[in-house]
């Protein structure tokens, strides 16, 4: 399989290191500047991270450009053109969004991004009903933004209750419902996990909240513009969206919080009072006309994106499968996001691994927590044993991703673990047939 | 007025030309990619009105196309 395969995708490596310098022939480079990026380009890893952020759509850049030069109005001038000009755009992105995910264009708040979205929702629902509920539920996977504003809320006086998840990744409903109690005032659970990509049963979550009339937050980040999703299908009170995880600029996002039944949020920021008071602060025209576009896009490129993804990514998982023994994919087979994969190289070290794969970009977890060293909360939660949590990478792939990338990616990451593996004692150990969980490896 | 054939293929010839000029590997072929998977699949459209607009939306795109790969 490798040999046969080994030419072809030698040339493609080729190709996709020097892809670069064999296509600026078509551009004049106008200055010093211009011709030294594309000469730092040119050996550039090749990108397989699309969890941590995307690249933007050409599409989107272009919708944003006007309004970074020409059209600078404030959008909350009500006294000239200018603010007109952007107001306009704002309120068109504001539809563009509200249109992705089944909402009114009333119930879009634009913010900085998820991580505010997560915060406004999560400290601003309970702060408001303090004075009656002091509850709230999550589970133990969420994103660390939504934990640690849970956190601050325990800091508060707030009693938080984090749900475990089983093994697959999953919560178990039976398990929410027990942790209801009269005074919960929300429930916040991500849609898709940015780490091992599994899907939650929104819909269902959000039926029992509404049953019980409670709040129902779901930080849908990783999972708006890729996954058909509608507020009010799902029964979800308040959703949080970013805009650099669907190929929009970074910088920008919207938190979607329901008007009927009114949802109540105590806003973080005092201000100015736009965005329904909820989110004081100049909207930034730019940033917002490129979320707007990027959802439109997104809606409009959903199915074919969603085929091609799930066609590379099963690509991807079925070459390193049937190529290297012991890899096991973390999450849950069936439920999930296909253009995120987390799998664990049994007895290969994580980080030696992504350290080896120099020319392609990858990650082991969440960007946030990639500095440390320490096994993702997300894999530990999943009851991942140690050893397979410290050989984890996540596999990103996206709009962009080609076939070549998914095969240059397989063949350098199947060379490598065999390499590192070879080297490795405990693999030496497994070959002999020594059950590495019977070994004391302590001596006293 | 229904564009004619003719004017249909030059429009895709003129956005896979002005796509191949993307200097990033990943734009260059998602975009050729995109444009032929369009095409294809608009082929069978008969219905002159729904040609006019596709071919409105593919004027639109071609422009984009154009003002992006000079950018960087």
């Amino acid at each position: 399989m490798l040999c046969r395969g080994l030419p072809r995708q030698l040339s493609c490596a080729r190709v996709l290191l020097c892809r670069q310098s064999t296509s600026t022939d078509g551009v004049i480079a106008t200055g010093a500047d211009k011709s030294q990026i594309v000469n730092e380009n040119e050996l550039r890893p090749l990108y397989m991270d699309f969890q941590a952020t995307t690249p933007m759509d050409p599409r989107v850049l272009d919708a944003m450009l006007p309004y970074e030069v020409n059209y600078y109005g404030n959008p909350h001038s009500r006294t000239h053109a200018y603010g007109w000009e952007s107001e306009k755009a704002v309120e068109k992105a504001r539809g563009q969004v509200a249109d992705l995910i089944g909402a009114d264009p009333r119930e879009v708040i634009f913010t900085s991004g998820a991580t505010e979205s997560n915060n406004i929702s999560i400290k601003g629902i309970a702060r408001f009903y303090k004075s009656k509920k002091k509850h709230v539920i999550t589970t133990q996977t969420e994103h660390k933004c939504v934990l640690d504003s849970c956190r601050a809320l325990e800091a508060e006086g707030f009693e938080v209750t984090y749900l475990p998840v089983h093994k697959n990744g999953l919560i178990d409903l039976k398990v929410l419902e027990d942790a209801f109690r009269p005074d919960t005032s929300l429930v916040s659970v991500m849609t898709v996990n940015n780490e091992i990509g599994v899907k939650q049963p929104v819909k269902d979550i959000g039926h029992i909240c509404k049953s019980r009339n409670v709040f129902f937050h779901t930080d849908a980040a990783q999972a708006v513009g890729k996954i058909h999703l509608d507020v009010n299908d799902l029964k979800i009170d308040l959703m949080s969206i970013s805009g650099h995880k669907i190929y929009g600029p970074k910088g920008v996002g919207a938190v979607f919080v329901r008007r009927r039944p009114r949802v109540r949020v105590e806003p973080l920021q005092s201000g100015g009072g736009q965005e329904r008071g909820l989110r004081s602060g100049t909207v930034p025209t730019a940033l917002v006309v490129g979320l707007g576009a990027a959802c439109e896009i997104a809606k409009q490129e959903m199915e074919s994106d969603h085929k091609r993804i799930k066609m590379l990514s099963e690509r991807l998982v079925q070459k390193i499968m049937s190529e290297i023994p012991d890899v096991v994919m973390n999450g849950d087979p069936e439920q999930r996001y296909s253009g995120c994969i987390n799998l664990s190289f049994a007895y290969v070290e994580g980080e030696s691994l992504l350290m080896a794969l120099k020319d392609v970009a990858l990650s082991s977890g969440s960007a946030c927590t990639s500095a440390s060293l320490e096994p993702s909360y997300v894999l530990r939660a999943i009851g991942a044993d140690e050893d397979l949590a410290h050989s984890s990478i996540r596999f990103g792939i996206g709009r962009f991703t080609t076939e070549e990338e998914v095969d240059y990616t397989v063949k350098k990451c199947v060379q490598h673990v065999r390499r590192l593996r070879e080297m490795s004692p405990l693999w030496e150990m497994v070959q002999e047939g020594i059950d590495l969980k019977s070994i004391k490896w302590t001596q006293h | 007025m229904a564009a004619s054939r003719v004017q249909v293929l030059s429009l895709y010839k003129a956005m896979l030309n002005a796509s191949q000029k993307f200097p990033s590997y990943n734009y260059r072929t998602y975009a050729i990619r995109k444009v032929r998977d369009a095409f294809r699949e608009k082929k069978h459209v008969k219905d002159p009105k729904t040609i006019e607009d596709l071919v409105d939306k593919a004027r639109e795109n071609l422009a984009i196309i154009q003002r992006q790969v000079g950018l960087f």
